[in-house]
């Protein structure tokens, strides 16, 4: 795991300190809310519907035990005892008092981290597959590039006005667990024909009001031009994007506009005059960063552990959590531990102070300290060892923290939505509640199979909806909350965005709407079909017949 | 309003000039927009006075890359701070094409901005204080931070290339 | 034309107010000031929006409103949530602790 030296730790106490005095000269009323606010979206302070919100990055979706335990003394001592995993992996606290922001930040800081720049029209936390440098089918780790990237990105002194936000993902494994094909940047990494192992430049995917599946401008870029390609791409991109409606700033709308072609042949060009300048890294460079993710020191095991397995025979709900939230891990004897944060009828990606403690104590004990926070708003425990997954289980089990069912029709992506965010048309957190309490019976779940259902409080698509196999919209009506279904979306390297059933349902409507699709599903699915799978065989039709009937 | 230039505050001895209307005494120094420069240059070139060039967003600053050594100045307007593409202008002049005349920033420049301004190459500061508070201002703004990630053209040693520095000394 | 009132959040911990007669802040809805018309609601506004009051509160803006004996209530189901806190966490909004 990466550790802060001097360098970094000094940045982020100087940042620190700006902020205090810009919060200082803020309310002595020398800076004016149109000067302040950008100023204090760099630091993650948004203001929403009720009360300032704070965004703390999680670089890359990884944090130490430590870490995830001072988040939960920032929730207890800033907020109101819990807060909120994101589909970014980052982590938001609801009710944060502004004179307080600056001594959150340095209580932050103390255990390196931050929250620069996860607002504003720059360049954003970095995210990653959430199994990175444990996952059975990685090429590499992305996590040293990860980190070089959050490096280079933060307080980029050329990018920190862009047309709009800018997202980049990185996944190292052909599974897409990071949803590359819907980021500014998608990263990919995979061989070329000479087995370098390098990078698939993906741009101008996007989900929001014109969603977009990116365009690959590049099949391969060396590790050690990366920087350069992503400093070409983002110049081209501060120079090009269209800055006259924000609606269409993005950099897929100019994708989209100019062509991922033309788009290609501006950023070679561009290219071509950096890329053998400063950022070029060495191989040298990039192996400090490579240490500095080293496996941590696991034990020489045989991959299958005696007591696991009797305890899966003699316990069935422990079978049931491994069967869904377990996952094979590249060392033999260990496993990937998903920790669920959707208990049936709970709020997607809430944790209370205590959980976070708790957590963090269990990754001491059972993970080298290592926590992953997932953009489908779970937590990890990447590196568990199967004999020691029961003792865990039990453990979740006390805290509430052990619902079984990653990937399942209950783990809900849901944004905030009208219950705290400023920018909503709908709520989404009761929906997924409602939804979540429909479905609750395990073995219906099980027998249900993988099915995503991602929730989005407004066309923003902070839930992701569009790429949910079933993806729900709350859009307001004439006052009322009201809600469109869409079918098909997928966020993996079968990217694809849904498309819209019909029209929309009533709050009273929707979760009937919702068994409605699934009961279809059962009905029609083929042996070993995922739903995703019998909607690509047999399309909308079928689901708009028990949904609309002859309508 | 007072420019700010090397950490002192500076006459301003340049007059912008409009797309049209007529040219001041041939001695005057005086800033042209980029159009202006493109379709009079013959002209401007002949004059006794220093000329510089405004870009404004959407201006391409490789037009004017043949004729740096023509120019002392390069004024580039921020009609809002959020409009960060002079940042981008800034760096290809002093990067690539070498300017190494005053790039100056004009507009809606505000002291939380003039760090990474100057990082970007821009040297000089027009801001909308009085001479104390816009030097006391520029000052502030440039002693915040003192770690760099990014290499840029500004000279300052990033945080990589200390690091460098400080694994080789231990090597040797 | 129905009735209207202004909201804000406060500037030093984000809290939702309305203003008052006396152009003040409260964070009870049924302190709020109310505008009969347009020039008047204007006006209100206007006065919510000067120098002053940028360093008390932030972003403030119109609501509508129905007023009856049981006090007053917004029209918009999103500004019903700002007196009340989250739909999802009754417990929590300042208003759980009156
Ligand atoms: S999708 Fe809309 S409602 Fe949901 S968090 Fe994003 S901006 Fe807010």
């Amino acid at each position: 795991m990466y550790r802060y030296d001097d360098f970094d730790r000094q940045l982020v106490l100087e940042r620190t300190e700006q902020f205090r005095g810009q919060v200082a000269r803020r309310l002595s009323g020398e800076l004016t809310e149109d000067q302040f606010r950008p100023l204090r979206l760099m630091n993650g302070v948004y203001l929403q519907l009720h009360a300032y919100m704070l965004r703390v990055a999680v670089p890359y979706g990884t944090l130490s035990g430590a870490q995830l335990r001072q988040l939960g003394y920032i929730a207890r001592k800033y907020d109101k005892g819990y807060g909120h995993f994101t589909t970014r992996q980052n982590i938001q606290y609801n009710w944060p008092k502004l004179a307080e922001l600056p001594d959150a930040l340095l209580d932050l800081a103390r255990v390196e981290m931050h929250a620069i720049q996860t607002s504003g029209n720059c360049i954003r936390n970095t995210t990653t597959d959430q199994y990175a440098g444990a996952a059975a089918d990685e090429i590499e780790d992305p996590r040293p590039y990860c980190e070089l990237i959050r490096q280079w990105s933060t307080f980029h002194p050329e990018f920190t006005y862009l047309p709009r936000k800018f997202k980049i993902a990185v996944t190292g494994a052909p599974n897409d667990r990071a949803a590359v094909r819907v980021h500014d940047i998608g990263l990919r990494m995979h061989q070329n024909a000479e087995g370098e192992t390098g990078f698939e430049v993906i741009v101008g995917g996007g989900l929001g009001r014109t969603p977009f599946v990116g365009k690959t401008i590049r099949d391969f870029i060396g590790k050690n031009d990366l920087f350069s390609y992503l400093e070409a791409t983002l110049r081209v991109y501060n120079r090009f994007g269209r800055r006259d409606n924000k609606y269409k700033a993005r950099i897929k709308i100019l994708v989209h506009e100019i062509g991922a072609e033309e788009m290609a042949r501006l950023v070679e060009e561009e290219w071509a005059q950096i890329k053998d300048g400063s950022l070029k890294v060495s191989d040298a460079e990039i192996a400090q960063y490579i240490a500095q993710f080293a496996p941590p020191s696991f034990e020489t095991l045989p991959d299958d552990d005696a007591e696991f397995a009797r305890r899966k025979v003699e316990n069935p709900g422990f079978a049931a959590w491994v069967r869904s939230n377990v996952v094979a891990h590249k060392q033999p004897g260990y496993a990937i531990a998903n920790v669920s944060l959707k208990p049936i009828g709970g709020i997607p990606g809430d944790a209370t102070a205590d959980q976070m403690e708790r957590v963090a104590d269990l990754a001491d004990q059972y993970s080298f300290g290592d926590v992953r926070v997932t953009h489908e708003q779970n937590l990890v425990l990447p590196h568990v060892k199967k004999a020691d997954l029961f003792s865990l289980w039990a453990e979740l089990s006390n805290a509430g923290l052990a619902t079984a069912n990653l990937g399942y029709v209950t783990d809900i992506i849901a944004c905030p939505g009208l219950d705290y965010c400023a920018l909503a048309t709908a709520r989404s957190i009761p929906l997924s509640q409602r939804i979540s309490e429909r479905f609750g019976d395990l073995d219906r779940q099980h027998h249900i199979g993988e099915l995503k259902i991602k929730i989005s409080g407004c066309i923003n698509a902070c839930g992701h909806h569009h790429v949910g196999h079933i993806g729900i919209l709350g859009l307001d009506k004439r006052g009322k909350e009201f809600y469109q279904i869409t079918l098909g979306g997928d966020a993996s390297e079968n990217a694809a965005i849904g498309k819209i059933v019909g029209a929309g349902f009533s709050e009273a409507e929707v979760v009937d709407a919702i068994e409605a699709i699934v009961t279809r599903y059962l009905e029609i699915r083929d042996a070993g079909e995922r739903f995703i799978d019998t909607y690509r065989r047999v399309g909308t039709d079928p689901f708009k017949e028990v949904l609309y009937g002859d309508r | 309003m007072a420019i700010v230039k090397h950490d002192t505050v500076i006459d301003n001895d340049w007059i912008t000039l409009d797309a049209e209307g007529d040219l001041p005494a041939g001695d005057v120094n005086i800033i042209v927009p980029l159009d202006r420069w493109k379709a009079e240059q013959d002209s401007l070139k002949g004059r006794n006075g220093g000329v510089g060039v405004l870009l404004v967003p959407g201006d391409a600053p490789e037009d004017i890359a043949a004729d740096l050594d023509r120019l002392a100045l390069i004024a580039i307007r921020f009609p809002a701070y959020t409009d960060g593409r002079g940042y981008s202008y800034a760096r290809v002049l002093r990067e690539r094409y070498g300017f190494a005349g005053e790039i100056r920033a004009v507009g809606d420049v505000l002291r939380d901005q003039i760090l990474n301004m100057h990082r970007c190459g821009f040297d000089a500061f027009d801001l909308k204080d009085d001479a104390d508070t816009a030097l006391a201002k520029v000052r502030a703004a440039m002693a915040e931070m003192t770690v760099y990630y990014q290499p840029t053209g500004d000279g300052r040693a990033t945080a990589g290339s200390l690091r460098e520095r400080r694994r080789a000394g231990q090597v040797g | 034309m129905s009735l209207q009132i202004v909201t804000a959040n406060r500037l030093d911990d984000g809290l939702v107010v309305f203003m008052t007669a006396n152009h003040g802040w409260s964070d009870d809805i049924h302190q709020a000031v109310l505008a009969e018309d347009q020039a008047h609601a204007d006006d209100l506004l206007a006065r919510a929006s000067t120098r002053d009051q940028d360093i008390v509160v932030v972003g403030p803006y119109l609501i509508e409103v129905e007023a009856s004996e049981a006090g007053i209530v917004p029209t918009k189901y999103r500004e019903v949530l700002r007196t009340k806190g989250p739909s999802v966490r009754q417990d929590l909004g300042y208003q759980a602790g009156q």
